[in-house]
């Protein structure tokens, strides 16, 4: 009896468990957790070694030219070009999203979730936006080249900043209204009833109480869709975002979102095409560093704000 | 009596005497004032939620016009030809569809059983600990842009493994792409999965230990089985992104001008993506009149555009339909 052979040794407890377990060797348990933990380790390991390849190529440009390729504009020369300028067209385009979708998308989940929760109209406008954000990113380019560079080519200036950003800022919407949303529901019902109770009309309820407390999530969620946003290509390939070369001319500030732009996952497009060497290896993978680099800094603002102001009912 | 701070003044209430019902719960409605903006906010609110219909009706309009003008123009033998060159008017859909199915089915391939393995692990097997840590990672590398993995499979999977063990010729091909749409998709399956798998009540997994089973058992004969549902949404859903993915394409299956049908796996191919971005960009934009062509190729886009969306738009519900056959 094995369980009677170790009672005197090993302390009781332990002796009982090995013979509820019984003595024979789970081989099927062992070989199903080594497979499930197997496949694990090698999704993050097959994607940690792809990056890690593209950090090795990208290291040379970058310990021979140090942040030059961050700083220079595109040029035809490998040894001259960087992505200044998709850095500044990346920006501009999120200056969009930011002021477009975020106000946009969060209005719209304070509807859906505080003005008219579970109607018949929310439940069709929630299954709507869950269908748009299952719409694929080039799809939203072809309606941003339908809408924004055609249709309103006169105000957007064709295929211009404009119609870019406000391509973007419609494919994040229904992200952010989403994010919003659940935000917006993990505020416990007291607190609404608490501001109700001392006559707190609908809005005033919203904007004294429940924003205060769902804004750290709403916040996490909006920089997330804004990283999404960030690394978005295939869209702005669409409306004409300008992959070659690009020369910023002065002008004032409407000139500017009215005229040719372009922006870093663009660049990374282009280059990764070249039939150049210089471009297609080194500089490709520069530039990849360069947008990684940044996402991976915005994801962590949103996990450092999550922690921080994250608040359990 | 203490004034709720932070709150405007309220209008006391003050009940007319003398009058009748009516007047009296006027006098309780309060300021009319705020009641006017209170209205004024609503509607602001309502507005921005429609914009979201709003921008689902231009999607559909925006796509079925342009490919409507499209087909009229077009003549429809050059649909079913013997490949997709748009600058000779010829757009046959076997080949883009064909190359679709191709790419996204190895990409299935890669990402099914990573996705599916990796969720069981994070919601059964693993400790809260390695959960609480495994689980945001999976979810940031579900942020990498598709625009890298492209990249990657031009530079590294396509010279590495496809022409080096498999003897591909071209630097480009439809398996490499494959690969890495399954690599870019594997972190949103594992994700949906995991949400369906911890959505199985507890009591279903005490029951069965209460039974004797063991924890693998429990997994895979029980909370599996009560799942699938859940888990056969997380595959659609994945096989929906699959087929919109654009940038890995574009990039690294070879979908340049034109491309016969083909069923090469290690060779270069087109599919609906990559013809889409090939048109945009403007490799194929100037129309070359072969044959006298009428058809600007890039209205071909919105065509290629429109299927593209019906096709996903069809698993995305599918997808939703068993999410929510689940939850009950």
């Amino acid at each position: 009896m094995g369980a009677a052979r170790t009672l005197g040794a090993t302390p009781a407890r332990v002796a009982t468990q090995d013979a509820l377990r019984g003595t024979r060797m789970d081989l099927g348990g062992l070989l199903l957790h080594g497979l499930l933990l197997g496949s694990l380790l090698l999704t993050l390991g097959v994607l940690a070694t792809l990056l890690l390849q593209v950090g090795t190529t990208a290291w040379p440009v970058f310990a021979d030219r140090g942040l030059d390729v961050v700083t220079s504009n595109l040029s035809s020369i490998a040894s001259r070009a960087g992505v200044w300028q998709g850095i500044q067209g990346s920006m501009w385009l999120m200056a969009f999203v930011v002021l477009f979708s975020f106000p946009l998308g969060i209005g719209a989940a304070i509807y859906i979730e505080e003005y008219a929760r579970g109607t018949r109209l929310t439940r069709f406008i929630n299954a709507n936006i869950r269908n748009l954000a299952g719409v694929p990113s080039v799809v939203y380019g072809l309606l941003g080249l339908a809408i924004f560079v055609k249709l309103l080519g006169g105000v957007t200036g064709g295929r211009s900043l404009i119609s870019g950003g406000m391509t973007l800022a419609v494919l994040v919407l229904p992200i952010v209204i989403i994010t919003a949303s659940e935000a917006l529901r993990a505020v416990p019902g007291g607190i609404r009833e608490a501001a109700y109770g001392v006559g707190a009309t609908r809005w005033e309820t919203i904007r004294s109480h429940v924003l205060p407390y769902a804004a750290p999530g709403i916040l996490t969620g909006t920089i997330l869709a804004l990283a999404r946003a960030f690394g978005e290509t295939a869209p702005l390939l669409m409306v004409g975002v300008a992959t070659g070369f690009l020369s910023l001319g002065g002008g004032g500030l409407v000139d500017q979102l009215q005229g040719p732009y372009t922006a870093l996952p663009a660049i990374i497009f282009r280059w990764s095409k070249l039939p150049q060497a210089d471009f297609r290896e080194g500089l490709a993978a520069a530039a990849i560093v360069v947008l990684l680099v940044v996402l991976l800094a915005v994801n962590a603002l949103a996990i450092i704000l999550r922690n921080r102001y994250e608040r359990r009912w | 009596m203490c004034e709720p701070r932070g709150l405007p003044t309220v209008r006391p209430v003050r009940l007319p005497g003398g009058s009748g019902a009516a007047e009296r719960i006027e006098g309780l409605r309060g300021d009319p004032r705020r009641r006017r903006r209170e209205r004024s906010v609503g509607s602001v609110f309502f507005a921005a939620a429609a914009l979201s219909v709003v921008v689902s009706a231009a999607i559909v309009l925006s796509l079925a016009g342009e490919a409507a003008s499209f087909l009229s123009k077009v003549d429809p033998s050059s649909l079913w030809s013997e490949g997709w060159f748009p600058r000779r008017s010829l757009y046959d859909l076997r080949t883009i569809v064909g190359g679709t199915i191709m790419v996204a089915g190895v990409a299935m391939v890669v990402a099914a059983p990573l996705g599916l393995f990796t969720a069981m692990y994070l919601s059964e097997l693993a400790s809260p600990r390695a959960r609480r840590w495994l689980k945001p990672v999976v979810e940031v590398l579900a942020g990498i842009p598709s625009v890298v993995l492209g990249y990657v499979a031009l530079a590294f999977i396509n010279p590495e493994l496809v022409q080096r063990f498999l003897g591909g010729t071209s630097p480009f091909s439809m398996l490499g792409a494959g690969v890495a749409v399954g690599i870019l998709v594997t972190p949103l399956v594992a994700s949906v999965a995991e949400d369906a798998l911890h959505a199985v009540p507890q009591a279903l997994r005490e029951a069965s230990s209460g039974l004797g089973a063991k924890r693998t058992t429990t997994t895979v004969r029980v909370v599996f089985p009560a799942a699938v549902s859940g888990i056969v949404a997380a595959l659609i859903l994945g096989l929906s992104r699959a087929i919109g993915e654009t940038m890995i394409v574009a990039i690294a299956s070879g979908s340049t001008g034109g491309s016969l049908l083909s069923f090469d796996i290690v060779g270069p191919g087109q599919t609906m993506t990559g013809a889409m971005t090939a048109l945009a960009v403007g490799s194929d934009r100037v129309a070359v009149g072969g044959g006298g062509a009428t058809v600007n190729p890039v209205d071909a886009l919105f065509f290629v555009g429109l299927l593209l969306f019906v096709m996903t738009f069809a698993l995305n519900v599918v997808s939703e339909r068993l999410v929510r056959r689940m939850r009950v």
